[in-house]
């Protein structure tokens, strides 16, 4: 029989839930992008009026020193299970994950209980012995980005600005990257699964940009995981990234959106690094391509000022970007601290040019 | 004695990843690590499916299970249903508690990793943290990364975040209660033997090789982590 397109698209769409969430934080997000997080609770809460719950108990997951070969299955499934039960005691039943590594680990983890049951009732068993607690399993478990995919309607409404230049009213040309534990390990738990995943295009188009696609649009940023942790190994990463980098190119982009925290710190980092490596740079303004999460880029369109937001703090400088969208900010405030400090200046790279 | 392969059998993953290989190639042409190496998972999964004891253990003993990057692309891709990663997982994990890792560059590596990401789990409850990423140790984080660092203590405010702080919120100090859990968690599910057993296989091999071994970044752990 004859499959019609608009069907295969059917089978990947999920159900998100609409309120009371509660949010499983992100290693890497929460020291490399500490004003993300916030951000994404803020725009919740603030714009679109929902709950979401901030839980001081929970921990890592430990998904990086798991696909590191580090952990064992049974030890990361009971960690699992102790953040259920957290969001248990707090009265949710919505587990929203901030990080893709993590939410590839806690589908995996109810993927391996309905298929080997036995493993469920291990693991009960040991988290009773060492924690005393007991869980339910979540009614639903959703990326954070598809809780802003969701809500991507209602932000455009409240936003001031759009993925337009606003010198020429030409939409921005925008690469969407998905971190790969995403949709590739289960593809029907990703909004357009693996193969045509539209969580972070869906917001492109509803907020005004150009979608870019290109060669090794669906290529792995390069983590690798044990290869990026050593440095020894982690040629594997930046090599990964270029490979994407390069194919990009040619299409010229002006922002490039990841949902995953690893990605955006590669695909920021190892700019920089190919720039001071071999004196190449991702744009013509010797600039490179700024990268950004997705509730950084609802944040800049609903207006929180850059600085606010933490976008300082990404090596890849924003300005060219918040020129293009016609978004004001204060040069002077960058780098100051909490009380108006003046904090000094990064020192500059030689080759990446930085505002 | 239980046979290498009949240890792999036990592990969950392996049964769900090893169906029956075609060696079509596909895993070999969407991995990014053989992008870069000359891993190639589709020799891995047919070395397992063979089950040929011997080279079973060369396997085990070799740098090619660490090659891997484990960003899961084979899975979506193999046609047959197999998991050429978990099978990666399962051999990783085999050959953690054979003592076999040690015999490989890459394999001894583990140690670096169980002293950075692995005691940081521990230690502050998260995998990564501010305080001990530094350029030496991760130069590629940049200039940027290393003025937010030298200005933390201001910067975590201005940025919102829970730094330091016993409360909610982003980089807050995971209580001592949550640290005992996750502690009891590795004790009653194996994650403290396995450590125990990369630092008490990695400090034979540091004698072999006459590097100082001792705790953190000691000689040993420098020579493994950079070279």
């Amino acid at each position: 029989m004859k499959i019609r397109k608009n069907e295969i698209w059917a089978a990947y769409q999920k159900e998100i839930a609409d309120d009371k969430y509660y949010f499983a934080r992100s290693c890497i997000r929460q020291n490399i992008f500490p004003a993300a997080e916030n951000l994404f609770i803020n725009i919740l809460r603030d714009i679109t009026g929902k709950d979401i719950f901030d839980d001081k108990r929970q921990t890592t997951c430990t998904g990086i020193a798991y696909h590191s070969g580090l952990i064992p299955m049974e030890t990361i499934m009971t960690v699992v299970a102790r953040q259920f039960a957290l969001m248990n005691q707090a009265g949710y039943e919505n587990f929203v994950v901030s990080c893709v590594t993590s939410f590839g680990i806690y589908i995996e983890m109810l993927e391996t209980w309905k298929h080997f049951p036995e493993t469920e009732e291990k693991t009960r068993e040991a988290l009773i012995r060492a924690t005393g607690m007991t869980f339910t399993i979540p009614a639903n478990l959703v990326h954070a980005s598809d809780v802003i995919y969701k809500f991507r309607k209602e932000i455009a409404e409240k936003a001031g600005f759009r993925l337009v230049n606003s010198k020429t009213g030409e939409p921005l040309r925008v690469i969407d990257h998905i971190g790969c534990h995403y949709a590739k390990i289960f593809p029907v738990h990703g909004i357009g699964g693996a193969e045509y995943p539209y969580v972070l295009a869906g917001m492109i188009d509803e907020w005004g940009g150009s979608q870019v696609d290109y060669p090794e649009r669906r290529h792995c940023c390069g983590f690798g995981f044990r290869q990026y942790l050593l440095k020894s190994n982690r040629s594997y990463s930046v090599s990964n990234s270029k490979k994407k980098l390069d194919s990009m190119l040619p299409y010229k982009p002006d922002l490039i959106i990841a949902n995953c925290p690893g990605c955006t710190f590669f695909l920021d980092r190892w700019q920089y690094v190919i720039a001071e490596m071999e004196g190449k740079t991702y744009s013509d303004n010797g600039y490179g391509i700024p990268v950004l999460t997705y509730e950084e880029i609802a944040g800049l369109l609903l207006g929180y000022d850059p600085w606010d937001i933490g976008l300082q703090v990404h090596q890849v400088s924003v300005e060219p970007l918040l020129d293009k969208l016609g978004i004001p900010y204060n040069p002077e405030n960058k780098y100051k601290g909490v009380n108006g400090e003046d904090l000094g200046r990064p020192a500059l790279p030689e080759v990446l040019r930085c505002h | 004695m239980a046979s290498l392969y009949e240890k792999l059998e036990k592990d969950v993953r392996f049964k769900e990843g090893m169906k029956a290989c075609m060696n079509c190639g596909v895993c070999t042409a969407i991995c990014p690590a053989a992008e870069v190496s000359d891993y190639d998972p589709r020799m891995v999964v047919n070395i397992v499916q063979v089950r040929d004891e011997s080279e079973l253990e060369m396997l085990l003993k070799s740098d090619t299970i660490w090659r891997c990057g484990e960003c899961l692309s084979c899975k979506t891709r193999c046609p047959r249903g197999n998991v050429p990663c978990y099978i990666i997982q399962a051999l990783r994990a085999l050959s953690i508690d054979t003592g076999f890792f040690i015999e490989s560059e890459q394999g001894r590596k583990q140690l670096a990793i169980k002293r950075t990401v692995g005691d940081h789990i521990l230690k502050y409850g998260y995998c990564v943290y501010i305080d001990e990423v530094d350029l030496e140790t991760y130069p590629e984080q940049g200039p940027v990364w290393d003025w937010l660092r030298n200005n933390r203590e201001s910067m975590m405010k201005r940025l919102g975040t829970s730094y330091g702080k016993e409360s909610s919120g982003t980089l807050r100090n995971t209580m001592k209660e949550s640290l005992d859990d996750l502690r009891r968690i590795f004790d009653e599910t194996g994650g403290t033997q396995r450590f125990e057993k990369i630092e008490k296989y990695s400090s034979e091999k540091a004698k072999e090789l006459n590097k100082e071994f001792s705790e953190g970044q000691d000689e040993y752990w420098k020579f493994i982590y950079n070279r």
